[in-house]
């Protein structure tokens, strides 16, 4: 256990802690749903990269610049690195015990992967509308 | 980060070896973690070779044969010695289970015995139970209700009694949660697998008039989202229960009702 419970506090005050958070059903709950998007938008995007293998810089531009593809590409990147910082929310909530370490690196997954998906959507945006 | 430095009393020795099989036809070795808070020294593990013709069958026979004839140190937890009361969950053989249920011919070689695994130890294989208990006491393990008590039985069909099969028959022996690797790295917060099966056996009670209220008390990412079905629970449990299903059925009622 990582935190030694004082001896002076009960054993009943150390287990109810702070109460509980009533919180953590939407963050489970959406883990699940993005997972089960992922299936599809993975394999579609698994495809239409190995459909364009050894296309040249036209026709990746072609592909991504019809309406579904550039649906499906925003799709996957959002989903993608929504699903990311939830998955990697609860691995650092697993093992990083000090609580600013915690909450430096939450917040570090937490704007990059924000910053990152904004960035694909993006790219797509840019060649869809034009360019 | 990551706690690379090992507690205090994690590095185990090689302690004393005893051999009192002579002659013996069947000899099988016991090698036992000792740690005691008196004597300022880091845990050990001592070597009991023992005729297996001298005691019972089972694991539970062995250390009290090697209690009574051998080595009156060897401290251990045990009572009913037919896997009713719980009392002598321990680590046999790299898995955690009964002493009383465990055949001795099940385990290929030597025998290897820790106290259940990542709990602080009061002395060899006694783990210390109390922020376990005071988990299950934060849960309230009994019937609440709102309604007046009635002047007769609470009434409970059938069907209803039959969704506690697979939950009653706990018996508190910890081996789940102590082998469930998220109870090691949270169990200050993460209420584990025993508890939360307990949680449900209470929930899923007809009979009970609180459960949104425990439901409640348990949405927590650390009390009840710590489990990530890695399903050592279900593995370890000496009474054959689902502690992973339990937890899965809270999780589902969760979604439920929102």
């Amino acid at each position: 256990m990582t935190s030694t419970p004082s001896n002076l506090r009960s054993p009943l005050a150390h287990a109810r802690g702070l109460g509980s958070a009533k919180d953590g059903t939407e963050h489970w709950w959406s883990q699940r749903l993005t997972a089960i998007a992922l299936v599809p938008l993975t394999i579609w995007f698994v495809f239409g990269v190995i459909r364009h293998l050894g296309a040249d810089y036209a026709a990746f531009h072609a592909w991504i610049k019809s309406p579904f593809s550039a649906v499906m590409m925003i799709l996957v990147a959002v989903v993608t690195f929504h699903h990311a910082q939830a998955g990697l929310q609860v691995v650092i909530e697993d093992y990083i015990h000090s609580e600013w370490r915690k909450l430096a690196a939450l917040i570090a997954v937490k704007f990059l992967s924000f910053a990152l998906a904004l960035a694909c959507v993006l790219a797509v945006a840019k060649i869809f509308i034009g360019a | 980060m990551v706690e690379l430095n090992l507690p205090a009393n994690s590095k185990v020795g090689v302690g004393k070896t005893i051999n009192v099989a002579n002659g013996a036809k069947r000899a099988k070795t016991f090698k036992i973690y000792r740690w005691s808070p008196d004597d300022g020294q880091n845990p050990r593990v001592d070597t009991y070779i023992v005729d297996l013709d001298k005691f019972g069958p089972m694991i539970l026979d062995a250390i009290i044969y090697i209690k009574n004839q051998v080595d009156s140190t060897l401290t251990f937890r045990r009572s009913c010695r037919e896997g009713i009361c719980g009392s002598c969950a321990m680590n046999i053989d790299g898995a955690n289970t009964l002493a009383c249920l465990k055949a001795i011919e099940d385990v290929k070689g030597d025998v290897t015995i820790y106290p259940l695994p990542h709990m602080p130890v009061v002395k060899d294989l006694v783990p210390d139970l109390n922020h376990v208990y005071a988990q299950l006491a934060s849960i309230k393990p009994w019937l609440q209700t709102q309604s007046p008590a009635p002047s007769r039985e609470r009434l409970q069909s059938p069907e209803d009694r039959a969704k506690l099969d697979g939950l009653y028959e706990c018996i508190l022996c910890f081996c789940c949660s102590t082998s469930c690797p998220s109870y090691w790295w949270n169990g200050d917060r993460y209420l584990g697998p025993s508890i939360l099966l307990q949680a449900y056996r209470w929930i899923v009670d007809s009979r009970d008039e609180m459960t949104g209220e425990r439901l409640d008390n348990l949405e927590d990412p650390f009390r009840l989202y710590r489990c990530h079905t890695i399903m050592n629970c279900t593995k370890a449990c000496p009474k054959g229960l689902n502690p992973a299903k339990a937890i899965a059925e809270i999780k589902k009622l969760m979604v439920v009702r929102r």
